[in-house]
């Protein structure tokens, strides 16, 4: 067994040319044929690529996809976001853990089965799912769910719990999946008709400069949530004096809600890598990483091969289209459960073979990213729109959205509507028309741009969707009025703590304490100096934390504060002075009781 | 070379192209609250007790460098607020019992809480359950006090050329871990740079404790600072 791990390692590493700065492909690979990354394995890995021990285990600790105990053949990974709460997340997390006499956590005593949770998997428009290993189950009641384990019990083969195929490119023999498009609205920027390589010859046509020109002018921003201009984020990174420089993808697309860079890698892949070319072209670079969330792993098979389409029609590799210098090529670089690796430097060091814990900045990743060279790293959306404004001109794109928001966005609408998926919309729509067309529930709040922003009530609907007003990476999220803000606060908050990288003091404790507050309002046992304690305490968090999770951590509560005042304001009370509300005299008995090992006498 | 020039708190002063804004403050004899940035090496930009507002918006003083004209807020009541509530973050997170530690007076944390005024902590305790590793010889690590400020780590990789340790999980889960089961098993020996870096009383040489009577431990003496403030004076 020791010789064959050993020879399994070494074949692993040797894929990868021993190179430490593939770390994260070496210790899926391991984890992929023995189901863990054992301490063996990772003493093994370390000598052989250099390192050390508690090198690889810190970046095998970071992800929580990678493992360092075995698991179960089959891993079961039960989503428990918001949406799918709502959904029926319990039920479904109760009739597994019948079906399969195990509580959540654990694995089968015959070490077939592990049921687990998981943070978002990007399918809140067919809420409840789950992964079962890398296969999407979706739509799930506890019948589903029983009749699962049922099957799954008998097979221990994920892919044949596959009956039934989505739409589109779901049908695909690469994919197979039951998972669902959901496209409601077909745009021109996303949806229309795209021919491989037309994007890319007309680019080809003109010099880079132009071409970054062109972005400009069009006045293209990220889609993926800060909405920096993409076109002066390519000519920083083209002025940026290097030998080499870097085109990376992010398709991490971890934000709670958000699910609309799975559909265009499922249906727009070519225009996807178009614009990664396209960009490539631009800046002066000849490598490409499309950084993929763990989540979507079901997709890569397919997507490898429309790489490979695209090598064998001379749209990748050297000399594309004929171009004599134009040599450009891409890799897929898998994710293991990390929704910080999102952020853009966090996501360059998960690339590098690190943890994925942001960096400081300055410098930024244009002027100095992916192994200290300049870098641009763009959101899906961004190069899928990149592409389309390379065929169809800067006037064009820019006629379409609002006047300072050009072009459309695809917003990813799930909760409590008739028809949750994907909408490809003008800028300048409004939240209420959105509402309409989804056909929300008694719609009373919605969280537009996920957990990082702030819930907004009734009031606010008439707002509109741009960078100006209310500014969206995509996700739309609908609470009818029945719905608990502050439960939902609460656990939004949890998915923060569990996120965080724990580099910064306030993003790793300060939360803590911010989550400790709440459930002290939530559960009644609140005084009116906690609601400005809870504020006083978001501030320092958004203030001093590094990156943008800090940053935005503590906006679900602000959020609920701000715009559900009334709500807050009824939970709590002043107590009697000298009282300690959250001090429970009978739990403080049973835990002392617990100690001294008798029964207390007088209570 | 040419000077840059910025100003603190409303002083004008210089800095050296690429410096930061603690190293130029210190050189000025300006106090920088700071706790994970330890001597030269590269700043971790963790603690955040160093932030300071940089025109306009909350920066760690330890990893932003001096741009020309930059405006640097450091002594004001809205700085003062942030920092005492990150120290005490760092008290609740962990288990400090200042009157036994063997650190006590010669404590980095325990010098800026005085320093900050703070008698007891502000926010309820977190009590998380800690281990402790007496398995080396001649040095203890005791995660009750770890901060988790990477100097170790840091230490060990640069200036002892090791890498006895690193940090594992993520999140609250994040903690200190050595290169091995226990310290024992690593190649730490007691005259390694890295056994004198930790400004807590986390990483601790063995034997040695109690050594100094009250009244003369380092921080008795003077309060954290003092030493680079005397430089302005
Ligand atoms: C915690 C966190 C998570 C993020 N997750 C994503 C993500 O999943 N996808 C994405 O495109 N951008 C994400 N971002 C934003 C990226 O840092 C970056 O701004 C973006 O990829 C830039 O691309 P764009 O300019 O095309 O939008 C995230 C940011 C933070 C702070
Ligand atoms: S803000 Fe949070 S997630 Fe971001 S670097 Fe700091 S600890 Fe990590
Ligand atoms: S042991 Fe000391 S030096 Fe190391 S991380 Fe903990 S507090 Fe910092
Ligand atoms: S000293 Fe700057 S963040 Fe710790």
């Amino acid at each position: 067994m020791k010789q064959a791990l050993a020879t399994v390692v070494q074949e692993i590493c040797k894929k990868y040319d021993f190179d430490k700065q593939r770390m994260m492909d070496i210790v899926l690979g391991v984890q992929g044929r023995f189901g863990c990354i054992s301490v063996e394995a990772m003493d093994l890995i370390a000598e052989m690529v250099g390192s050390h021990r508690v090198e690889v285990e810190s970046v095998v600790t970071f992800y929580s996809f990678l493992s360092l105990k075995p698991q179960g053949k089959v891993v079961i990974r039960l989503c428990d976001d918001i949406v799918d709460w709502m959904k029926g997340y319990d039920a479904v997390a109760d009739a597994m853990s019948k079906a399969l006499g195990i509580t959540m956590g654990e694995t089968t005593s015959d070490g077939a089965i592990t049921l687990t949770k998981t943070p978002c998997i990007g399918m809140s428009d067919q809420a409840p799912a789950a992964l079962v290993n890398d296969v999407v189950v979706t739509n799930l009641s506890p019948e589903r769910a029983q009749d699962l384990i049922h099957n799954l019990r008998r097979h221990l083969d994920p892919q044949q719990l596959v009956t039934t195929v989505g739409d589109g490119n779901h049908s695909h023999p690469l994919i197979r999946s039951m998972v669902r498009n959901n496209i409601r609205r077909r745009g021109p920027v996303h949806f229309a008709d795209f021919e491989a390589g037309q994007a890319l010859k007309a680019t080809l046509a003109m010099d880079p400069e132009a071409v970054i020109a062109t972005i400009r002018a069009s006045r293209l921003r990220g889609r993926g949530g800060a909405g920096f201009a993409t076109g002066l984020k390519w000519e920083l990174c083209r002025n940026t004096p290097s030998d080499r420089r870097y085109v990376l993808c992010n398709a991490d697309e971890g934000e709670p809600g958000t699910f609309k860079d799975r559909v265009l890698l499922t249906e727009c892949a070519a225009q996807v890598f178009e614009g990664m070319t396209i960009a490539g072209y631009a800046i002066g670079a000849d490598t490409g990483i499309v950084y993929l969330r763990g989540e979507y792993a079901y997709l890569r098979p397919y997507l490898e091969q429309v790489l490979e389409e695209r090598r064998a029609n001379g749209l990748l590799g050297r000399q594309i289209q004929g171009h004599p210098s134009f040599h450009f090529d891409i890799r897929i670089q898998m994710g293991a459960g990390a929704y910080v690796c999102g952020e853009e430097t966090a996501l360059i060091s998960s690339c590098e073979g690190h943890r994925g814990d942001p960096k400081n900045r300055p410098p930024f990743p244009p002027q100095c990213g992916y192994l200290d060279r300049p870098t641009i790293v763009n959101n899906v959306e961004s190069f899928s729109a990149a592409a389309r404004i390379m065929l169809k001109g800067a006037p064009w794109f820019e006629a379409i959205g609002s006047e300072r928001t050009t072009g459309t966005k695809l917003l990813s609408v799930s909760g409590d509507c008739r028809k949750p998926g994907v909408y490809e919309v003008p800028f300048g729509i409004s939240a209420r028309e959105v509402l309409e067309l989804a056909e929300a529930d008694n719609p009373g709040a919605v969280l537009i741009g996920g957990p990082c922003r702030q819930m907004l009530g009734p009031d606010r609907f008439s707002g509109r969707i741009c960078y100006d007003d209310l500014a969206t990476g995509g996700a739309f999220i609908i609470f009818n009025r029945a719905r608990n803000k502050l439960a939902i606060a609460e656990r939004y908050l949890d998915f923060f703590i569990d996120e965080s990288c724990g580099h910064c003091t306030p993003c790793r404790v300060g939360l803590q304490l911010l989550k400790n507050l709440v459930h002290k309002v939530v559960t009644g046992a609140g005084e009116p100096s906690d609601l400005a304690e809870m504020r006083r305490l978001s501030n320092i968090i958004i203030q001093t934390s590094r990156c943008g999770l800090g940053q935005a951590a503590p906006n679900p509560v602000l959020g609920a504060l701000e715009n559900f005042s009334a709500l807050y304001t009824d939970l709590v009370s002043e107590r009697s002075p000298g009282l300690l509300s959250t001090f429970d005299l009978s739990r403080a008995v049973v835990d002392a009781e617990l100690r001294v090992g008798r029964q207390s006498k007088y209570v | 070379m040419k000077h840059i020039e910025f100003t603190i708190d409303g002083k004008t002063m210089t800095a050296k192209p690429g410096q930061t804004i603690l190293k130029a403050a210190e050189a000025h004899g300006v106090y920088i609250p700071h706790l994970c940035a330890y001597k030269d090496l590269i700043p971790h930009g963790s603690c955040r007790v160093c932030s300071v507002r940089c025109n306009g918006r909350i920066q760690a003083a330890c990893v932003q460098t001096v741009s020309e004209g930059m405006i640097v807020e450091n002594d004001t009541p809205e700085i003062h607020e942030f920092r005492k509530a990150i120290l005490d973050m760092l008290f609740v997170e962990g288990n400090h019992f200042c009157m036994f530690c063997e650190k006590s007076g010669q404590c980095e944390l325990q010098a800026l809480a005085y320093r900050f005024g703070i008698t007891a902590p502000q926010f309820p305790l977190l009590e998380p359950e800690r281990e402790l590793d007496m398995s080396h010889p001649d040095v203890y690590l005791d995660h009750n006090r770890c901060i988790l400020c990477g100097r170790c780590v840091r230490v060990s990789q640069d200036l002892d050329n090791k890498n006895c340790f690193q940090f594992v999980g993520r999140g609250h889960r994040k903690r200190l871990k050595v290169n091995g089961e226990a310290l024992a098993e690593t190649d730490l020996r007691v005259t390694d740079a890295v056994v004198a870096s930790c400004p807590v009383g986390a990483l601790m040489k063995k034997r040695v404790g109690y050594a100094i009577p009250i009244g003369e431990r380092h921080f008795d003496q003077q309060p954290i600072g003092h030493a680079i403030e005397e430089k302005n004076s």
